[in-house]
């Protein structure tokens, strides 16, 4: 009995009442008649496709700031990187010089930018946060949104070339931009190894205005198709969530990343140790906004578009509501509250769409569920003091 | 022959779950007589005034026993309310005004006189609650009450908020003076915030409310105003009562000494022989017009020298500087004036200065500052010694082989009882989570120790402990120990030499073996010299 009621201890009672929703959930969608195979996959997908971005989380919280709402300034940096690597691939027709490789190109390019953008966005988001110690949460809410509406002007106002960001007619970029003439699908979609895809290059260069690309087989491995279940094990995006959760946790064990944490814990603490708190905090801003720009170039090469203008506002409150499920508090956070709280927020999310969708047929029920399932997550974790024993 | 005083508690005797706070004390005040209620913090003043008047504390943890009389009659006080009804007040240390307020609006709040509006059915539905405000009849009962006290350049029209702290002291007092029937008046500590000017002020004041035949508790632990003003005074001990005296027939001498009483009992015993070489020729660290700016632990002015190799001690009243010597030199608030280790002059500006100089602390507030409460013991105890001297790491990244070594070490050491290594430290109880903060001080090898409030919170046995292993730490590692404590007791029984800080100065520094009295007459500013004993 003390047994059972030690592990429930451990793994805390609301993650026990979400991960048996979830089961039910599956075993329910499973009885509804959903195929296994694909339901898997697409669990399997979202848990990765948004791990970044709710790994952002951990360093904010650890150096003080709770919860990072304002990743919108990560995720719009991203973006910005991701449209600005595009059109410099369209431009220099990179696919026509390099072929296979542009699609790589363009990827690192774009976050290359995204890293650099967002480093510096970081560090001055960083010290307006120091400025407002003790709301940095309600802060940073708005922050996001300012950023967020920022943005959508400089969407408008941007004049690009490449025909798969800019509206067909008139200028500015679309609000969605298709990946799939670039990086989209590279690291999760087994057939961008399987067929050729055919790319458009400005004019001049060829006859035909575009040339046809195939990346190579020996990369298929970054996305298998298991058989003909429909099953598909996207190890390239596995294998880059995981490169950033090694990265985090091993900072968080470096002198600086434990210098972090005891700030963000404790201010006096830190301070009676020679540690700059200010820096402190500014540093995991900063770490935190990047993997907001890393994050959301993951998401899109997975869903395979860019959502510019509004589409990114409120994907903060999914981050934040997925590592509350995961066990964290807004004053600490670890890296299993990432994977787990990523894989019961998306998990239920992905479940129970289909479920709900088979049992009542009502066209906007799915996105209404999914705004009650994020809110009531974040005001269930906000209002509870502390997450389960860590 | 009860009926002579006009206050007479009897037998007053308190717990707080278990924990005896008061044992049979008696508190005897005349009318028209200035009683100088007199103790150490933790003495038990605080909480005999809290059973005079009925606060909510005292009946919320089963009352107390013995008996309440006023004029000879016994009463039954259970709140505060009911005290105010019997015509006891108090001017609290803290003032209990609001800023935004007139002087009027503040002597009267809660009695203000109204009377009912011209709609009679207001005050049917509503009670007095809406009724019109005399404002004219209030402010000249506040004039009557200031102009009686002697202020009467405080205007009653003014509001509180940027008043000199003087000020504002005596529209609290009359306040209390307002209220009808006022007999009792406390004083809890009145002068601690005022200036000396000020604080004359107030003591001919008192006397002034004195004379009208109200009764005055004075709440100090300064024995130069109880010699100045008061008539008769009560002393406490521990939470006992140790004697009631006439003010004319005791001295200055005869007061300290009864507030410190001999303790006789020695926490850590002192066998071996003392081998060590202390000498006035070489200072491990040195206070020079030393002043930190630490809100109710000010240090003002302070000039010492702590010999290499010794046990040094500061005492003193809570609030009179001692706290604030250590968190300035850690860092915590900023200082001026010079720190000089072994000669050479800290930077106090500079994070870390003083840690990276191998001085190490352990702080008075544990929970505070001392620790991080949700990490491990393991966390907690290599930290400081990580962040400063890069030990336990390996390539950049924490050594887990060797921090569980060393943290197991500490473990056995120093007897924390624990879960294990991964245990987080706010799970512990305050004697073993003042043991981890000792380790972690420990852990950084430190030169100079400086330990506040070493045993505040702990039990005996871990005090026990704790402290035997700082006489340890000097005796066999030759660290110089600053201890900073509110026990004396504790400062006697192990240091070499113990200043006693009031005023955020230092008033006398005293060897462990010197009379009590001079403990006592340090602890109010006064040395044996100023008091001609």
């Amino acid at each position: 009995m003390t047994k059972i009621k030690k592990t429930i201890d451990i793994i805390g009672v609301p993650r026990l009442i979400i991960g048996l929703f979830f089961l039910i959930l599956v075993i329910t969608a499973l009885g509804v008649g959903l195929n296994p195979a694909s339901l898997f996959s697409d669990i399997l997908r979202r848990w990765m496709m948004y791990g970044i971005l709710v790994l952002a989380m951990v360093p904010g919280v650890q150096s003080g700031i709770g919860m990072n709402f304002g990743i919108s300034l990560g995720i719009v940096s991203g973006l910005l990187g991701a449209v600005v690597a595009m059109e410099m691939a369209y431009v220099n027709a990179w696919f026509f010089h390099f072929g296979a490789g542009a699609a790589w190109l363009t990827l690192l390019v774009a976050l290359l930018i995204g890293v650099m953008l967002s480093t510096l966005v970081g560090t001055g988001y960083g010290l307006l946060l120091n400025r407002v110690k003790g709301s940095e949460m309600t802060v940073s809410t708005y922050v996001g949104f300012s950023a967020i509406a920022m943005m959508n002007i400089v969407w408008i106002l941007l004049r690009f070339q490449n025909g798969q960001l800019r509206w067909p007619i008139g200028s500015g970029l679309r609000n969605t931009a298709s990946l799939s003439e670039s990086f989209g699908g590279l690291l999760s979609n087994p057939s961008i190894y399987s067929e050729p895809r055919t790319i458009a290059i400005p004019e001049g260069l060829n006859e035909a205005s575009n040339v046809s690309v195939q990346q190579p087989k020996a990369l298929s491995f970054l996305a298998i198709d298991i058989g003909d279940s429909g099953f598909v094990l996207p190890l390239g995006l596995i294998l880059v969530f995981a490169l950033c959760c090694v990265i985090i946790w091993l900072f968080l064990r470096s002198k600086k990343g434990i210098a972090m944490s005891a700030a963000g814990e404790n201010e006096l603490f830190a301070i009676s140790n020679g540690i700059n708190v200010d820096k402190m905090r500014i540093l995991g801003t900063a770490i935190s906004t990047v993997l907001g720009a890393v994050g959301i170039i993951m998401y899109a090469q997975t869903y395979g578009f860019l959502q510019l203008y509004n589409a990114p506002l409120m994907m903060g409150f999914a981050a934040v509501a997925s590592i509350l499920i995961g066990g964290a508090s807004i004053e600490r956070a670890s890296i299993s509250n990432v994977i787990i709280g990523t894989l019961l927020f998306q998990g239920i999310l992905t479940v129970a769409l289909p479920v709900v969708n088979a049992v009542i047929d009502v066209s906007a029920l799915p996105e209404i569920i999914r705004i009650i399932l994020t809110n009531g997550i974040i005001l269930y974790a906000l209002s509870k003091a502390r997450g389960g024993r860590r | 022959m009860e009926t002579e005083y006009l206050l007479s508690m009897n037998n007053i005797s308190k717990d707080y779950f278990g924990n005896r706070v008061l044992k049979n004390v008696d508190l005897q005040v005349k009318a028209g007589e200035i009683h100088a209620l007199m103790g150490e913090n933790g003495a038990g003043k605080s909480t005999l005034m809290n059973i005079l008047f009925g606060m909510p504390v005292i009946h919320h943890t089963g009352g107390f026993e013995g008996q309440v009389q006023l004029a000879g009659e016994d009463i039954n006080i259970t709140d505060p309310h009911d005290a105010m009804n019997y015509g006891i007040g108090m001017v609290h240390q803290e003032f209990m005004l609001i800023p935004e307020f007139t002087v009027t609006e503040n002597i009267k709040l809660g009695r203000e006189t109204g009377k009912p509006t011209m709609l009679p059915l207001f005050d049917k539905i509503f009670g007095r609650d809406l009724d019109s405000m005399q404002w004219d009849d209030m402010a000249k009962d506040s004039r009557k009450a200031l102009d009686s006290i002697g202020m009467v350049n405080i205007e009653e029209y003014a509001k509180v908020a940027g008043m000199p702290i003087g000020f504002q002291q005596f529209v609290e007092i009359a306040r209390e003076i307002d209220k009808t029937g006022i007999k009792i008046l406390v004083f809890d500590e009145p002068t601690a915030v005022l200036t000396e000017s000020e604080a004359e002020r107030l003591l001919e004041i008192m006397r002034l409310i004195a004379s009208r035949g109200i009764a005055i508790i004075f709440i100090t632990h300064r024995l130069d105003e109880v010699v100045q003003v008061a008539d008769s005074l009560t002393v406490l001990r521990d939470g006992e009562f140790v004697a009631r005296k006439e003010v004319a027939n005791t001295s200055f001498v005869e007061i300290a000494q009864l507030m410190i009483g001999r303790k006789v009992e020695k926490i850590v015993e002192d066998e071996e022989e003392d081998v060590r070489d202390i000498s006035d020729d070489k200072i491990a660290l040195e206070l020079e017009h030393y002043c930190v700016d630490m809100p109710g632990e000010r240090v003002l002015d302070m000039n010492v020298k702590i010999r290499d190799g010794e046990i040094f001690g500061f005492g003193g009243l809570a609030g009179q500087g001692k706290i604030g010597i250590h968190n300035g030199i850690q860092g915590l608030f900023e200082t001026e004036g010079n720190v000089y280790l072994y000669g050479k002059k800290l930077d106090l500006e500079k994070r870390g200065e003083a840690l990276r100089n191998d001085i190490a602390f352990v702080s008075e507030d544990r929970r505070g500052v001392g620790l991080l409460l949700n990490e491990s013991i393991e966390r907690n105890i290599i930290f400081s010694s990580m962040q400063v001297k890069n030990e336990f790491l390996k390539g950049g990244l924490l050594d887990s082989k060797r921090s569980r070594e060393h943290t197991l070490e500490m473990i056995e050491l120093l007897d924390i009882r624990c879960t294990g290594i991964q245990q987080t430290v706010g799970s512990l109880s305050g004697g073993n989570q003042q043991k981890v903060c000792l380790a972690r001080a420990i852990t950084l090898n430190p030169d100079i120790l400086i330990v506040a409030e070493p045993t505040r919170g702990i039990d005996i046995g871990a005090k026990k402990l704790v402290l035997e292993h700082l006489r340890k730490m000097n005796r066999e590692e030759g660290v110089t120990i600053i201890v900073i404590s509110s026990e004396l007791v504790e400062l006697r029984s192990i240091c070499d030499r113990i200043a006693i800080v009031s005023d955020g100065t230092i008033a006398d520094i005293l060897a462990p073996d010197a009379p009590d009295a001079d403990f006592g007459l340090a602890m109010s500013g006064l040395k044996r010299e100023d008091v001609g004993a």
